[in-house]
């Protein structure tokens, strides 16, 4: 206990001393603590609604039988619910209304009332009473979610589009967010079929299997009877289709708060380091005076414990704050734009704080045990003389567990990924990235082993005490590449992907005008006519007008777009086709990389689209195109092909040349004048949507671009952590050389050097290392994670700009940790004999 | 370089007075003293009175509150931080208790530190380094990093450090008190042999009686002023 106190004494004395050099350790892990937990806990309210959202619908369902969106002939439901076993069955149609006056389609669950009681009591039990309200033709009822978001009460009428048609419903009711979290409508399944024109057809059966009998036998005998294109599963096969369009994309934000955390880490490494050196005269003492090796690893290392937890803790009240912040105000929307929460409540367990606390102990713990251990293992006599601080952390490096560690890093990039996440990509990058700041002290000493010898004494003094101060350099060096390789790859990255994004939309925006009616799932189309009267407005050149709607392939995760797109026989679709076939045969298609990727489809190859209904259609694919609108797979077909397989002229995109001089606006407003289809009819200019795609897109990586920053912050916080604690060693060096002559100025002079030089070495390793990094994002992290490619594209300016303002930074660190060393008390220290 | 041979005396200091703090006496006042060329002076005191004080007032590294200090022609009390930091690195040399060896630069880049703050050419610096750590017995040493020496060693780095520029004045302020009483004597002979060598004016700060004798002359310093050893 008395060494206890002993201990908290020179730490608290610690404190008094460095206030700010000891609580930014503390800081940036509350940083990096705060951003990962945040990402998670939002993550995790946004699916726990979803789960909510997928078994309310489900309900008790044992089975579930699923059609495409196109459906299946209700027949199948009557031969089901007469399979031996089968308890009830329940039929559904399940469809996205586009309704006039939203872009966005609603989510229409139609079901037959009394067969769903027994399957879906939860979601129905609240209309349970008024369900004769519910066969009324018009009738439907909205959950509390939709009712607000379209801003109806019931007795409201609610316009939804039918092909090119309006149809008006009338809502009956309101269902709480108890019963269903997201935006839903229930009606009749009978109304709903005649409603949206869709008699005899139904998109789902729910099957509750009796409980005497075998659910296995049972779903083989029902798997016996259903049509090609419909499949039979449980239902938690949904809930994994809702979450794992978003998952790449979490999985990234999450490995970008890791680093901030990692980073953060890192700063109580260096911090700790910097400050074992400065004590090491008191380390030494204490061993003198009987403290054994294992007690100075163990309290020491404990020390990193108690940073890490109290700056977890505070993390994570921060994250608390950031996720309810983000809940609100971007309704949980991290930039993807599907994986939204509606009911905005955190769910935040005890457990959730355990763990973070945990983390950042293990990782500060870990960070502060390094350095612990070196001390701790120093010879006691060695380290209470004066001078032998720049040596101390010296031999531990070897080169070439850094050239392994890169070594292993190529290897891992070189991998597939794994259950369709780019893991092995992520760690490739962390083992690259700790080989790389493994090599730093032996890369360092190197160079500056080779620099040349200033002419002028204060340059040389400034270079000797870099390269004599190897350990200390070294942390400036590591702090600044860590954060900025990082910020390098990711600036590579992003800016690839940019300008592919560009590329690509200028190929797949041809025309001046692009129409959308809903969306491509929604109930609106226009028909012939509709389509006639489009091409007919006054300043329309040319039109061309496509069906896009969803392809469900078998074993598919999420659903594929179909898109049937004029294409001359011979020609070539408007696309940036990465690979493609010899010419064919046939029908062709084009085929996302996605395509390639999902379902090993390969250029050449010979396949079958359902087009529903038990349609098929056999085509050959010709390419492989670039698709930056859908990372679950696209598939582009002639029209006329389309057409001719299921007889549907209905089209729901359009692209429109207009005509020279012709004025868009006049232009769009015939078109809305013509048709009438409210707000569910989009029409864009060419410009506009660029502009809006660009914006969309760097609001997607403005997260990311945000969680970088921190992380070089947390860098630039390094350096100048070095820099204060390396003057402050320094105040007897420096006292000593004012008495020798050296002026106020010229001893900043040299520390700004220091600093410059420091930045320069730094920002060259980095620009390398990130170089490298970025490489692996490119092709590996990125190609797995979102299933396209991006060319690799280097932003030289802005590396530029970004090299300058950090060896700026850095030069500025260090005066500023410089300068209050080199203070009137100066003189004094002299006579500090350590 | 400034040198001035026809001046008598090197370091003159009259009715000297420092006060750190209004509500305290002064640490001392009333000092006067004068230092010719080759004299080596010793000055003794109780612990406190003031004797670094009064090394700093000397080196322009601290403000008097009277009297005047004269290094050559040169008034130190009316110069401004540069010139007296300019002063320093032209006239003085220093050795320091805790030697004060910069432990990232070899023995010969050590001593050559004041050379390279004056500008002297490399060719010429080299040699007076040479000399130098010939002279402090440390000839082959010049290469070695301050880490492999043992303290009497530093501190004969230092002394050659503090007259590689050949000063006028060289003050050292208990250069011993970390050395054994071999190192000690073997410091205290050079530094004696050194300042007679160079022809300037040198001052000794000791606790030592012994040490104090190696000097021509040892004084006491008091809160009234130096008197002569009783
Ligand atoms: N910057 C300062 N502010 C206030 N008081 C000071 C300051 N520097 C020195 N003193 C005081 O002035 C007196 C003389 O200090 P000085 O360091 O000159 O003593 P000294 O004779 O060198 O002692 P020692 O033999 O122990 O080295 C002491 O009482 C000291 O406390
Ligand atoms: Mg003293």
């Amino acid at each position: 206990m008395p060494r206890l106190r002993l201990w908290w004494q020179l730490w608290c004395s610690q404190w008094r001393a460095g206030p700010v050099r000891m609580a930014m350790p503390v800081v940036a892990l509350a940083l990096g603590v705060a951003l990962a937990s945040a990402v998670q806990l939002v993550n995790r309210s946004a699916l726990a609604e979803f789960g909510q959202a997928a078994r309310a619908l489900s309900g008790d369902a044992d089975l579930v039988v699923q059609g495409s969106a196109d459906g299946f002939d209700e027949r199948f439901f009557a031969a089901i619910a007469r399979v031996p076993g089968v308890a009830v069955a329940s039929p559904v149609l399940e469809l996205r209304a586009t309704l006039a006056s939203r872009r966005e389609p609603l989510h229409v669950v139609a079901l037959d009332p009394f067969r769903a009681m027994q399957v879906q009591p939860a979601l129905l039990g609240e209309i349970a009473g008024r369900l004769r309200g519910l066969l009324a033709p018009d009738g439907i009822f909205l959950s509390g979610q939709a009712a607000s978001a379209l801003g109806v009460e019931t007795g409201a009428h609610l316009e939804v589009l039918v092909g090119s048609a309006r149809r008006r419903l009338e809502m009956l009711g309101r269902l709480s967010g108890a019963a269903y979290p997201r935006a839903l409508g229930i009606m009749d399944i009978a109304a709903a079929q005649w409603q949206f024109d869709r008699l005899g057809v139904i998109t789902r059966i729910d099957v509750r299997v009796a409980r005497e009998a075998n659910p296995v036998a049972v779903r083989a005998a029902i798997a016996r009877m259903l049509p090609p294109g419909v499949t039979i599963a449980a239902p938690e096969v949904d809930d994994a289709r809702l979450a794992s369009a978003t998952r790449a994309y979490r999985v990234n934000l999450a490995m970008l708060a890791l680093v901030a955390v990692l980073t953060g880490s890192f700063l109580v490494l260096a911090t700790q380091t910097l400050s074992l050196l400065r004590r090491r005269s008191t380390l030494a003492l204490l061993r003198a005076l009987g403290m054994t090796r294992g007690a100075l690893r163990r309290t020491l290392t404990a020390e990193g414990v108690v940073v890490g937890m109290i700056g977890a803790a505070l993390g994570f009240a921060g994250g608390i704050a950031l996720a309810r912040w983000m809940l609100h105000v971007v309704a949980g929307d991290l930039g993807a734009g599907q994986l939204v929460s509606l009911s905005g409540s955190l769910a935040v367990r005890p457990a959730d704080w355990a763990i973070f606390v945990l983390l950042g102990a293990l990782v500060a713990g870990i960070a502060a045990w390094l350095p612990a251990r070196e001390a701790a293992a120093r010879p006691v006599a060695q380290a209470l003389k004066a001078g032998d601080a720049g040596t101390a952390f010296a031999h531990a490096r070897s080169p070439w567990i850094g050239g392994a560690l890169i070594g292993l890093g190529v290897l891992l990039a070189v991998l597939p990924p794994l259950h369709g996440l780019p893991l092995f990509g992520y760690a490739a990058v962390a083992t690259l990235l700790t080989g790389g700041v493994w090599l730093v002290p032996a890369a360092v000493g190197s160079l500056l082993a080779r620099w040349p010898r200033p002419r002028r004494p204060v340059p040389a003094l400034a270079l000797a005490q870099l390269r004599g101060n190897s350990a200390r350099a070294a942390i400036g060096f590591a702090a600044i590449i860590v954060s900025f390789s990082l910020m390098v790859a990711m600036a590579i990255m992003v800016h690839s992907f940019r300008e592919s994004f560009i590329d690509w939309l200028e190929r797949t925006l041809p025309a001046d005008l692009q129409l959308r009616v809903g969306a491509s799932d929604g109930t609106a189309t226009l028909e012939s006519a509709a389509q006639e009267a489009l091409a007919q407005v006054a300043g329309v050149a040319r039109a061309q007008f496509r069906r896009s709607r969803p392809l469900a392939l078998p074993g598919g995760a999420a659903s594929v777009q179909l898109i049937a797109v004029p294409i001359e026989s011979g020609g070539v679709p408007d696309l940036t086709i990465v690979r493609s076939a010899p010419a064919t045969a046939g029908v062709r298609a084009w085929i996302s990389e996605a395509m390639v990727d999902l379902y090993r489809w390969q250029p050449g190859e010979h396949v079958t689209l359902p087009l529903g209904r038990g349609r098929g259609l056999a085509v050959t694919v010709a390419g492989v195109f670039r698709d930056y609108g859908r990372s679950t797979g696209s598939v582009i077909i002639p029209r006329s092909n389309y057409v001719a397989a299921t007889g549907d002229t209905t089209a729901n995109e359009a692209i429109f040349w207009l005509e020279r001089g012709a004025h868009a606006a006049t232009v769009v407003e015939a078109m809305r004048a013509r048709l009438g289809l409210g707000a569910a009819l989009q029409i864009r200019t060419t410009s506009e949507i660029r502009e809006r795609s660009l914006r969309s897109f760097d609001r997607a990586f403005a997260i990311t671009y945000a969680l970088e920053a921190i992380a070089v912050f947390i860098g630039l916080l390094g350096v100048g952590v070095a820099a204060a604690s390396t003057a402050l060693a320094r105040r007897g060096e420096f006292g000593m050389l004012r008495h020798v002559g050296m002026l106020r100025r010229q001893i900043v002079t040299m520390l700004a050097g220091e600093g410059l030089l420091t930045g320069v070495i730094g920002a060259g390793c980095a620009l390398v290392l990130g170089g490298a990094l970025s490489i692996v994002l490119v092709y590996v992290v990125n190609r797995q994670s979102f299933l396209w490619s991006i060319d690799l594209a280097v932003p030289w300016a802005q590396l530029g700009l970004l090299t300058a303002v950090l060896v700026a930074a850095a030069a500025a660190a260090a005066l500023t940790g410089g300068r209050a060393a080199v203070g009137g008390g100066v003189i004094r220290a002299v006579r500090e004999d350590w | 370089m400034v040198r001035e041979t026809s001046c008598r005396t090197l370091l003159e200091v009259r009715g000297l007075a420092k006060r750190f703090r209004a509500d305290r006496p002064p640490v001392f006042s009333g000092i006067d003293l004068a230092l010719g060329p080759g004299e080596y002076l010793a000055i003794m005191g109780e612990s406190g009175v003031g004797k670094s004080t009064l090394l700093n007032l000397i080196a322009g590294l601290d403000r008097a509150d009277a009297g005047a200090i004269r290094v050559g022609d040169i008034e130190v009390t009316a110069l401004d931080d540069d010139a007296a930091t300019l002063l320093r690195r032209q006239r003085m040399g220093f050795v320091f208790q805790a030697f004060h060896v910069l432990p990232y630069l070899t023995v010969a880049q050590n001593v050559a530190l004041p050379l390279e703050l004056l500008g002297v050419p490399r060719k010429e610096s080299a040699a007076r380094v040479a000399a130098m750590l010939t002279a402090v017995q440390l000839a082959s040493d010049g290469g070695r990093y301050p880490r492999e020496l043992s303290g009497g060693e530093l501190q004969r780095v230092a002394i050659a450090r503090a007259l590689v520029h050949r000063p006028q004045v060289v003050l050292a302020d208990e250069p011993t008190g970390n050395l054994d009483a071999r190192s000690a004597a073997q410091v205290l002979a050079l530094l004696r042999e050194q300042v007679h060598a160079a022809g300037g004016a040198g001052i000794l700060i000791t606790h030592s009686l012994a040490a104090a004798r190696t000097a021509d002359r040892v004084l006491t310093l008091t809160a009234q002023g130096l008197e002569p050893l009783a």
